[in-house]
């Protein structure tokens, strides 16, 4: 992964090293990015030509969020979520946003520890989140904290497991060859 | 609305796209008559905190009417109905109607659970995943060369879409450029794709709010489209045919013959549907002011293509991220000015014609070149050295059994599809398949916007705001 | 039955070969388009493919009025319980063509979210391959279907109390 320093520290080392870091931490040229990311210490950067890609801690993803609107990213594109399996923390949500005066895109990620995921919802950044994140958690089982409704939406209320986490099977039962003529 | 008083205004909606873009334009269809007003956009504010939360209601069900979100919906926005609409009524007095999940104008395999008071919608809940398909788990178990075929299938109406944005983001991670008539050839697909998708819109909306011969003639020019994609790629329909490393073959002999067959024709069948439906009564009646989406709401719900146009909103991804050479082109990018089903129509005629107009610039200016990048890491060792070669052979027989590795990495890729913003957002972990693949669909986002569109607004109107919007639910559940 | 004397101009057959007449040439299709090839279904009965030739033009969005489902599209498990309900509430004699890959073998998507094949929901009768099939598959797989009620290949015997 490129982020693998991040993703290997815990939250809280992240936090703590930026915090000692954090009077000489540099910030990004662009004023947008700088003033997005700059209240938020846990978080770092990559630079595109059209994109940006940052990186926070969960406990510092909604604030970067609401951030993100303030400064222009005001059309909610995607939430998804990805299950890194071995890697610590395990899952990792990723926002998309983008700037519609400004051309630009902001992909925020954000790493969720793996045995019961929490993530604070979005919804009241971004309604547009709703759905996304019903579908996280219904194909990851990761838990949007204050979400108005976090309920299954593609599969059955009933379903068991999470479909795209990497230890659930895809599913596929062995090819038979039926006879067409008992089927009645 | 009432008929005489308006002729004027049907008139300033024909010509709306021709007129210089305003976004902050005042809504003057709303005051025709009984349509939905948008107390919001009327005052001219587009603060977000006014954007309600419309789709707060209930797992796979409406829940109780008492939530103060439920509350928030109904005091959220003015009313004017032919009726008095009482605020006192009880709960009781309102009914729930279940529409689909088999149902002939949700366009696949929608449920809405539709909550009315008399006539007037109140309140609505899309319910989907009844064609999940679990693709971005099947994707996890398919090589990059496969990964097209998966994807393809998820927007059906616009599969060279899906699978030029799946390509671009894992041309992003293995760093290969396309040779320049690979790029022309992907951008030819996917404006005919784009055409062919807009056409069928307008048979179905068409025939979702009446106009069964509509559906005929649209089904007329798109046979035309679809022709010309089964003699390029071998099928009508999901193709596979734009790959990572460029397009799986070269265009036929003689495809300048059809292309300009197809440049005569369809222009001719859609000045017959602008005949048809300009200047309808019937047509205008059930789209004038029908479904409005503000601007601002299209930014909350990600809102985003010819909807979003319709709404005011000038966002095109192949003006703003330009991909595969678009930019070399020339076109416009139509605009609505109210963002009801109305622009919305005209947004999509409009954009028939810009998308022909770049088939047209294309068949004038056709590179020649190679098809697909040289890059051998991707790229099967042509046929003639297959007879030759042991090694070629055994190349050919690896990339497509085992196929390439990716770098590590993770991309996103969007393309303008004909439905809205496509993204693909894909994760390596350096391997021989992808770690994941994530689809966003810009019918998701219209799906779930639904609510914003149709609450308040009568239930014979449900289905023209629906078909508006022009979900597919492939591309919904994936 | 036939007689040997029959007057002039008269034909005779069996009840059952017209009835099977009947049946064959107005058979009307539930409207149960799911996925991609609920697309070519609807190009088959648009212009250039017409199944009004057949008698088929018109698809029925109440089961109770149709006589044929065609499953177009793949089946997931969220959305058998609803097929199945909709082949129950179609009348007797009903017939079920499961068109494309998908709908006959879960198609390249062997996986969690989809019905391995949907006679493992619903009886059927004609299998159409392709992904999607063209209209002149399914055609072929409909006028496959009529040959086989013209010729009593398929009966259905009707249980009182189902469907």
């Amino acid at each position: 992964m490129a982020d693998e320093e991040l993703t290997e520290q815990t939250a809280e080392e992240a936090v703590a090293e930026e915090a000692s870091a954090a009077p000489e931490r540099e910030l990004p040229e662009q004023a947008v990015l700088a003033a997005i990311v700059e209240p938020h210490e846990s978080a770092t950067w990559q630079i595109a030509d059209d994109e940006w890609v940052v990186m926070v801690s969960a406990g510092e993803y909604h604030s970067l969020a609401a951030a993100a609107l303030v400064n222009g990213f005001a059309t909610f594109i995607d939430l998804c979520g990805v299950d890194y399996f071995r890697a610590r923390p395990r899952f990792e949500v990723v926002l998309t946003l983008l700037n519609y005066d400004d051309p630009m895109r902001l992909r925020v990620r954000v790493g969720v520890d793996g045995d019961e995921p929490v993530v604070p919802s979005v919804t009241d950044v971004y309604p547009g989140a709703n759905f996304y994140e019903r579908e996280t958690y219904d194909l990851f089982g990761i838990d949007f904290s204050g979400h108005p409704d976090l309920t299954r939406i593609l599969m059955p209320d009933d379903w068991e497991g999470y479909p795209l986490r990497k230890d659930y099977a895809v599913g596929s039962v062995p090819i038979q060859f039926k006879d067409a003529h008992k089927v009645q | 609305m009432s008929d005489k008083d308006t002729t004027e205004e049907q008139q300033d909606a024909a010509v709306a796209v021709e007129e210089t873009p305003a976004v902050d334009a005042p809504m003057e269809r709303g005051e025709a008559g009984r349509r939905r007003l948008h107390e919001m956009w009327v005052a001219g504010t587009e603060e977000r905190a006014d954007v309600r939360h419309f789709t707060d209601e209930g797992a796979q069900e409406l829940l109780g009417d008492e939530g103060p979100d439920v509350l928030a919906i109904q005091r959220g926005t003015v009313v004017e109905d032919d009726y008095e609409f009482d605020d006192s009524v009880d709960a009781e007095e309102r009914q729930i109607i279940n529409m689909g999940p088999q149902h002939p104008s949700t366009h696949g395999v929608l449920r809405l659970q539709i909550e009315l008071e008399g006539e007037t919608v109140r309140r609505v809940k899309p319910i989907i995943g009844y064609l999940h398909t679990g693709m971005e788990k099947t994707g996890e178990t398919l090589t990059w060369l496969q990964g097209p075929t998966n994807v393809t299938r998820m927007d059906y109406l616009s599969p060279f879409h899906n699978e030029l944005a799946f390509s671009l983001a894992v041309e992003k991670l293995l760093g290969v450029d396309i040779p320049e008539r690979g790029q022309v050839i992907r951008i030819l697909m996917t404006e005919l794709n784009r055409v062919s998708s807009h056409l069928l819109w307008i048979a179905t909306q068409g025939m979702d709010i009446g106009a069964i011969s509509m559906m005929i003639y649209g089904w007329r020019e798109r046979e035309l489209v679809l022709d010309f994609f089964e003699k390029v790629t071998g099928l009508r329909m999901n193709h596979n045919y734009i790959r990572p490393g460029g397009v799986a073959a070269d265009l036929p002999d003689g495809w300048e013959d059809d292309i300009e067959m197809l440049l005569r024709k369809v222009p001719e069948g859609v000045a017959e549907y602008r005949e048809i439906l300009d200047e309808n009564p019937i047509f205008l009646d059930r789209t004038y002011g029908v479904g409005v989406i503000t601007p601002a709401e299209c930014r909350a719900y990600g809102v985003t293509g010819p909807a979003a146009r319709a709404s005011g909103i000038d966002f095109d991804l192949r003006k703003a991220f330009p991909y595969s050479g678009i930019d070399k082109y020339e076109f416009e990018v139509p605009l609505g000015k109210h963002g009801d089903v109305l622009d919305r129509y005209h947004v999509r005629i409009a954009e028939i014609d810009q998308s022909l107009g770049i088939v047209r610039q294309i068949l004038e200016t056709m590179p020649a070149g190679d098809y697909r990048t040289a890059d051998r890491k991707v790229t099967p060792p042509p046929r003639k050295r297959i007879d030759e070669s042991m090694e070629a052979l055994i190349h050919h027989f690896k990339i497509f059994t085992s196929g390439f590795q990716v770098p590590a990495g993770e991309a996103w890729q969007s393309v303008e599809s004909p439905r809205g913003e496509l993204g693909v957002y894909v994760v390596s972990a350096g391997g021989a398949r992808p770690w994941r693949v994530h689809v966003r669909g810009p019918s998701f986002a219209h799906v779930q916007a639904l609510p914003v569109a149709m609450t308040d607004s009568l239930i014979a109107d449900a289905v023209a705001t629906l078909a508006s919007l022009d979900p597919v639910l492939g591309d919904v559940d994936r | 039955m036939a007689g040997e004397v029959s007057p002039p101009g008269v034909l005779l057959t069996t009840l059952e070969k017209g009835v099977n007449w009947a049946r064959t040439r107005s058979m009307w299709g539930a409207v149960f388009g799911l996925a991609c090839c609920a697309i070519e279904m609807m190009a088959t009965g648009a212009a250039h493919n017409d199944l009004g030739r057949f008698g088929m033009e018109v698809f029925r969005a109440s089961p109770r009025q149709a006589d044929l489902m065609i499953v177009a599209g793949r089946v997931s498990q969220k959305m058998a319980p609803v097929l199945r309900q909709v082949y129950d509430q179609m009348s007797e004699p009903k017939w079920v063509i499961s068109m494309g890959a998908c709908a006959s073998t879960g198609g390249m998507f062997n996986n969690y979210a989809l019905v391995q094949g949907v006679d493992q929901v619903v009886p059927v009768d004609i299998y159409v391959p392709g992904c999607p099939p063209g209209p002149q598959s399914l055609m072929h797989g409909i006028l496959t279907l009529h040959e086989k009620v013209m010729d009593g290949e398929i009966r259905r015997p009707v249980i009182h109390g189902v469907g």
